[in-house]
């Protein structure tokens, strides 16, 4: 049945993604195995530039999985076959002249469990910038450090402590303290998985403001089991299920007035 | 609302069961307790057991290895004769190293013992002193010859049996022909004691002399050299062989067939006896390498052999004990596998590592088996001054004095025990503290 409402329906996104100046990131026809388990077919989706991105759906319907391909996390899977065509600025990132760590420095991820290094604050925020090679001196790491904490409305709270250990810290600090060594590195896109999954509601909330700020500079992908989250964070909203595409379209839209009986079942929680 | 209704239904047969009487769950519950109780006893007991085994053992080997600390010494007034030992005067070295120090020391013993001076007396009388005591002569005259003429006290090593006797490991009361000291040996050891002549200090001779046919004058030098060069050789190949291979299948190897069967034989590889190392080191080392048989290096690549699984294994369970996320973490940031592995798999894993290889270590050093298949089995009474010098363990050390049937021996062997425990507690005490310093959480 699902295959059914999908032929008919994907060809009108993709007519609608082709009208929008060129998106960020774009995948087409993007299919995952993991070994002989096909997790993903044919997903078609586009990133535009500064926007947000909501991935929705049921539990296994893909959408981590569609994250990591976005990044190339999942190469580090075992077993894990991914076809199709992913591109940043049109660039394909699964090319083989592409390097994955400098393919990740630009697509950076924010995963669902807070993971600061066990190390100080500043050396979880100056360590992509070092890898890199971003920054030549103290100063230069003290600014990058500065910048990204204040960048994920952290600075005030760490400022005076920035040599204690990140997970010190409490769980939405250290999610933002994540956020904020994802930015030090100056990405393009940045990948969130549940971000917020693991956070109490005011927590949530300082996040979801971040997004918004984040948005003017940065492009953002985001997994969320909360469709309010999805409903008030992103402009665009991809609803997925078994691995396939369901529905793509502006958040709006999706929210009040879905296309697919399925995408209205979920939002509106008959199923999930 | 037809769904409400046929739930009420499903739960009724949970809801309205009869309770259980107030007896029977006062019973359970006791039983539940009692259970525990038991268990927890039983707990007990075996921890009790295991620390009462333990202190058997080291309470066994501290009271028969303690005395073996402890020597008696005889000091007599040596008068160093010109006559005897340079007739010339001109202080030829050569001349020096071939006079007849037994002669003079005899002479000190009879003058300490007037009444003695016949054939039987003086063979009495040398006895008492270990039979370097005219070696240790000849080299006190020759570091400094000017002592010749004048007449200087001088600490000579009690023979063994008779600083046993002083130990009172030696009962008088058992009939003469049972013991190897007669009655009259212990009546000039008597004697020499009344004339204050007998010293009692720490054993040095223990940890500075190589192994002696004599027991007084054996010592755990050669062992101790020998265990330091196997050990430093043993750690050098081992850790950084055995880390890179963990690293490498934990990290970066393909998950496939060929990889199960390498991890499947190296966990094999850890089980097998130690002998079996043994055979191979003297297959490989010595028959095809030829390296030295009984040097530190033959013993140390075999130890080095049988240590690699170990430390491989162990590597490979800390590595697998750094959570998934860490790695997500760098990963996701942009660094490479290698800078994932270097930057923060490994020194998170690293005190699990270290406690795993000084274990390792320490097994290691407590091994004998290995060590006998490839010569370090050997009588070694000098020193090695090198890894490729003949040495012996301090396992080994144990196991040959364990095989003389002199009371002497018996004591060292325990102190050598002694020696072994400590640095394996110390090694074990190292694991610990660099435990607590490294641990980090996440």
């Amino acid at each position: 049945m699902a295959t059914a409402i999908k032929v008919d329906d994907l060809p009108k996104t993709e007519v609608q993604a082709a009208q929008r100046p060129a998106p960020k990131m774009s995948a087409r026809k993007v299919n995952l195995w993991y070994g002989q388990k096909q997790a993903l077919f044919d997903v078609d989706l586009d990133v535009a530039k500064n926007s947000v991105v909501a991935l929705i759906g049921p539990s296994g319907c893909g959408k981590s999985t569609f994250l990591r391909c976005l990044n190339r996390m999942n190469d580090t899977i075992d077993g894990c076959r991914v076809e199709g065509d992913i591109r940043l600025d049109g660039r394909d990132i699964y090319d083989r002249s592409v390097d994955v760590v400098q393919l990740r420095r630009q697509v950076g991820m924010v995963f669902q469990k807070p993971n600061p290094f066990p190390k100080s604050i500043y050396e979880n925020v100056a360590y992509g910038p070092r890898i890199h090679g971003l920054a030549a001196n103290k100063a230069e790491f003290d600014e990058i450090v500065e910048t990204s904490l204040k960048g994920a409305g952290l600075w005030n709270e760490v400022a005076d402590r920035l040599s204690q250990p990140g997970n010190s810290l409490s769980g939405g600090q250290q999610q933002r303290l994540c956020i904020a060594r994802a930015i030090a590195v100056a990405p393009d896109v940045i990948l969130m998985d549940e971000p917020c999954s693991a956070l109490d509601p005011i927590a949530t909330a300082k996040i979801e403001e971040l997004i918004d700020e984040l948005r003017q500079h940065f492009t953002i992908c985001i997994v969320t089991h909360n469709m309010q989250q999805a409903a008030r964070v992103s402009q665009k909203t991809a609803f997925f299920h078994l691995g396939k595409l369901i529905e793509f379209g502006d958040t709006d839209q999706i929210f009040t007035n879905p296309k697919q009986q399925m995408t209205q079942d979920y939002i509106t929680g008959r199923f999930g | 609302m037809t769904d409400l209704v046929s739930n009420g239904g499903r739960f009724a047969a949970i809801t309205q069961r009869p309770p259980r009487p107030e007896a029977v769950v006062a019973a359970h519950t006791r039983r539940r307790y009692a259970r525990e109780r038991r268990f927890k006893l039983i707990g007990m007991g075996a921890v009790i057991l295991a620390i009462g085994l333990l202190a058997i053992l080291l309470a066994t080997v501290l009271s028969s290895g303690a005395g073996a600390f402890r020597q008696s010494y005889a000091v007599l007034d040596v008068r160093l004769d010109p006559a005897k030992i340079d007739p010339s005067g001109n202080r030829d070295p050569e001349v020096l190293a071939d006079a007849d120090y037994q002669a003079v020391l005899n002479d000190a013993l009879v003058s300490a013992f007037p009444d003695m001076d016949d054939r039987q007396g003086r063979r009495a009388l040398r006895a008492m002193l270990s039979a370097g005591s005219a070696i240790q002569l000849r080299q006190m005259v020759l570091d400094d010859p000017a002592l010749i003429g004048s007449t200087v006290p001088v600490r000579f090593l009690l023979d063994d049996e008779r600083d046993q006797y002083l130990k009172g490991e030696v009962d008088p009361g058992i009939p003469e022909a049972n013991r190897r000291l007669k009655d009259r040996d212990i009546a000039l050891i008597d004697r020499l004691a009344e004339q204050g002549r007998i010293e009692t200090g720490f054993n040095w001779t223990l940890f500075t002399n190589a192994d002696s046919r004599e027991p007084e004058q054996a010592g755990l030098r050669a062992a101790l050299v020998g265990s330091f060069w196997m050990m430093l050789i043993c750690f050098f190949l081992s850790v950084p062989v055995g880390v890179a291979a963990a690293v490498y299948l934990e990290e970066f190897a393909p998950k496939n067939r060929w990889i199960d069967l390498i991890e499947v034989n190296v966990n094999n590889l850890a089980a097998v006896p130690s002998i079996v190392f043994g055979l191979l080191g003297l297959a490989i080392f010595l028959n095809l390498f030829g390296v030295p048989r009984s040097a530190s290096l033959a013993g140390g690549l075999t130890l080095a052999l049988m240590t690699l699984p170990v430390i491989i294994v162990v590597t490979r369970a800390a590595l697998r004990s750094i959570p998934p996320s860490i790695r997500a973490a760098a990963l996701g940031i942009g660094a490479s596998p290698l800078q994932v592995v270097f930057h923060h798999v490994l020194p998170l894993a690293l005190p699990g590592i270290l406690t795993g290889t000084i274990i390792g270590m320490a097994r290691a050093l407590g091994e004998t088996a290995p060590l006998l298949m490839i010569g370090m089995v050997a009588f070694i009474a000098n020193v090695p001054s090198g890894p490729l010098d003949p040495a012996t363990a301090l396992p080994v050390q144990v196991f040959l004095w364990s095989d003389s049937p002199e009371r002497a021996f018996t004591e060292r062997m325990a102190a050598a025990i002694i020696v072994l425990l400590g640095f394996l507690i110390a090694m074990n005490v190292i694991a610990v503290l660099l435990r607590k310093k490294f641990e980090r959480t996440w």
